[in-house]
């Protein structure tokens, strides 16, 4: 079941569609905030709140990679692998991160804290390496930073 | 000069920026109209037609920023007007900045979110659309706040909404944010993603100017196009023409990023040297590292050799030289990163991002990528540089359904080319000497980059103490 504020949330974007099936984006984005990742339950009810087949919504969903239809950590963080970083010093930042938070990319922490996952190019190239922890950007990384970074998330 | 000094200057040589805040909050709706900000869709409105609008961009000489310098005015030249037209039509703001190296529409709409909102205005304008679509990707929380709340604040002014400005013109603009993946930023596969269709690329015919968002005629432009509309109304034609230093003319937000000593965007005059980009504004290399080549607007763009960077940068010259342009934000590429390496670094982004469609795509990336794994790891063979150069056959433009892998080939068959051979010593030497050295993806240990200020500074990257 979609909770009051879900559903509410929901139907406000619809007036920026002209079919409700095209709000699915949003959908997903507003039960995501909400719930961390898009269960089957809750993609069946979006579907039905949408007017759109499961089928249809799952397809959609899993083209995208920020549908999360597993559940993630309380935190989950995007290490940039494009070009750029890479020059900077992408495969030192993604090895400190597998190691110290004992999980490999697509991993999350046994305690539930961070998921770890790549993400290409946050377009910040200008302030590389770079990764994005939940909404917030981080650049100019080193092993050091991001230690002081991981350690302001519960 | 700091770079504050670079970033901030007269306004009227730097339309797009020129008015930007030295602390880098970006303008609100009374500072940017204090600018000049919204008069040029108040004149609009009185004075001009729409087909005025779309004429003065044609003249402007705008090409697309997002990367294939289309010409602004004639895309929305192609768009029914008149009385017999469909009565709903559709820009969309393709904000889908997910090209590798490319954060120069980022830097537009975190600096003034406003310029944005009034170049969909305006464009909206001119072909008649009711309804106009700003496309962000995912892990733009700060642009898309910012959008958000400048669409809400012009609303309150009346600048969108019913009636603009008293005008028989009424116009809303909604914020769509992605749930992922590059090949939304494909223009026709964007307007799938908006429809939620699988964002697979669209056949044309039918072109989306004619039948595009929901069949309906539909305009497609990137963040840093719409951004100069307002300033070529201002500005008028010939004043926007001569801030070019070529026939383009005009200015673009060019970036630098990799081990220069000042990495940022900067507004220039279209048509500026590359060398002045990258010796003048960037500084040039730092920590001792040695400029090999340029990666100059993007994955998408083939590499430039370092005695290469005297082009011109604008789209012509970029051409005729057999480079690109591309978003015009450069990749320094230096003399400890390893070149295969990093090629394989690009082919494995084209792979992984192809939407499945087509034959050449699907398969010969992966394939690419795993060859180029073989001679990076060590197990390549001589054979296999020909069929690299097969493979960019295969994937070539006559032969995708879209850019996507046609794309991939430009920095693939140009490494092989330029570094023929570093590619040819991984072969017969049967390892990676970078590797070896244990800096083949770059290392910033020893470059004094930590103390780069975040992003809420708004300042330049690290290195610029120098």
């Amino acid at each position: 079941m979609l909770s009051d504020e879900e559903r509410a949330e929901i139907e406000a974007v619809l007036p920026h569609y002209p079919h409700r099936r095209s709000a699915a984006a949003s959908a997903f984005r507003i039960v995501q905030k909400h719930r961390g990742w898009v269960s089957d339950e809750a993609l069946a009810d979006i579907a039905a709140l949408l007017d759109e087949t499961v089928e249809q919504l799952d397809a959609r969903a899993t083209f995208a990679n920020m549908v999360f239809r597993r559940p993630v950590g309380r935190h989950v963080i995007l290490i940039c692998d494009s070009d750029c970083c890479y020059v900077m010093g992408y495969e030192r930042m993604r090895d400190h991160l597998e190691r110290s938070l004992g999980v490999a990319l697509g991993g999350t922490t046994a305690d539930g804290r961070f998921t770890l996952l790549p993400i290409v190019c946050l377009a910040q190239c200008d302030h590389a390496p770079a990764m994005q922890v939940d909404a917030d950007f981080h650049g100019d990384l080193t092993p050091e930073r991001i230690d002081e970074i991981l350690a302001r998330y519960e | 000069m700091t770079d504050d000094a670079i970033r901030i200057g007269d306004p009227d040589e730097r339309p797009l920026t020129g008015a930007f805040r030295a602390d880098g909050r970006p303008l609100d709706i009374d500072e940017y109209m204090a600018a000049g900000g919204y008069e040029a869709l108040r004149t609009a409105l009185r004075d001009m037609a729409p087909g005025d609008v779309t004429q003065v961009v044609s003249d402007s000489g705008l090409r697309g920023r997002g990367g294939a310098g289309y010409a602004t005015g004639r895309k929305w030249s192609f768009v029914p007007m008149g009385a017999d037209a469909p009565p709903i039509k559709h820009v969309v703001c393709n904000g889908d900045e997910m090209e590798p190296g490319s954060f120069k529409d980022r830097f537009l709409i975190q600096g003034n979110p406003h310029q944005l909102v009034e170049g969909m205005a305006l464009a909206c304008y001119a072909i008649g659309a009711r309804t106009g679509y700003i496309f962000v990707r995912d892990q733009y929380d700060v642009p898309a706040a910012l959008i958000e709340g400048a669409i809400a604040a012009a609303h309150e002014r009346g600048l969108l909404g019913e009636h603009v400005l008293g005008s028989d013109f009424s116009v809303d603009i909604n914020l769509h944010v992605s749930i992922g993946r590059y090949m939304c930023g494909e223009a026709s596969a964007m307007l799938n993603a908006l429809q939620s269709d699988r964002p697979n690329p669209r056949w044309r015919p039918p072109h989306m100017a004619s039948a595009g968002l929901w069949s309906r005629p539909t305009v497609i432009n990137n963040v840093e196009s719409l951004c100069c509309v307002p300033a070529i109304l201002r500005l008028g034609v010939e004043r926007w023409r001569g801030l070019g230093l070529t026939d383009e003319g005009g200015t673009r937000v060019c970036g630098v990023s990799g081990r220069a000593r000042r990495t940022g965007a900067w507004e220039l005059p279209v048509g500026t040297p590359l060398r002045h980009l990258i010796e003048d504004l960037a500084g040039g290399m730092r920590d001792g590292a040695r400029l090999r080549a340029v990666l100059p607007g993007g994955a998408s763009t083939p590499f430039i050799p370092a005695d290469g960077i005297d082009v011109l940068m604008d789209f012509d010259h970029m051409k005729q030289a057999g480079y690109g342009l591309g978003t015009a934000t450069a990749l320094l590429v230096d003399d400890s990163i390893c070149p295969v390496g990093l090629t394989l670094n690009l082919l494995r982004f084209f792979a992984q991002e192809s939407c499945g469609w087509c034959t050449p795509c699907w398969a010969g990336l992966p394939w690419a990528v795993d060859v180029v794994t073989d001679i990076e790891e060590g197990r390549g063979r001589p054979e296999q540089l020909e069929l690299l150069e097969e493979l960019c056959w295969t994937m070539g433009e006559q032969m995708c359904f879209c850019d996507l892998a046609p794309s991939a080939t430009k920095p693939l068959s140009t490494s092989m080319k330029l570094f023929r051979d570093e590619w040819l010593q991984h072969i017969e030497e049967g390892r990676c000497s970078y590797r070896d050295h244990g800096v083949a993806g770059g290392d910033t240990s020893s470059l004094g980059g930590a103390a780069g200020p975040g992003p809420g500074a708004g300042g330049p990257g690290p290195g610029g103490e120098a």
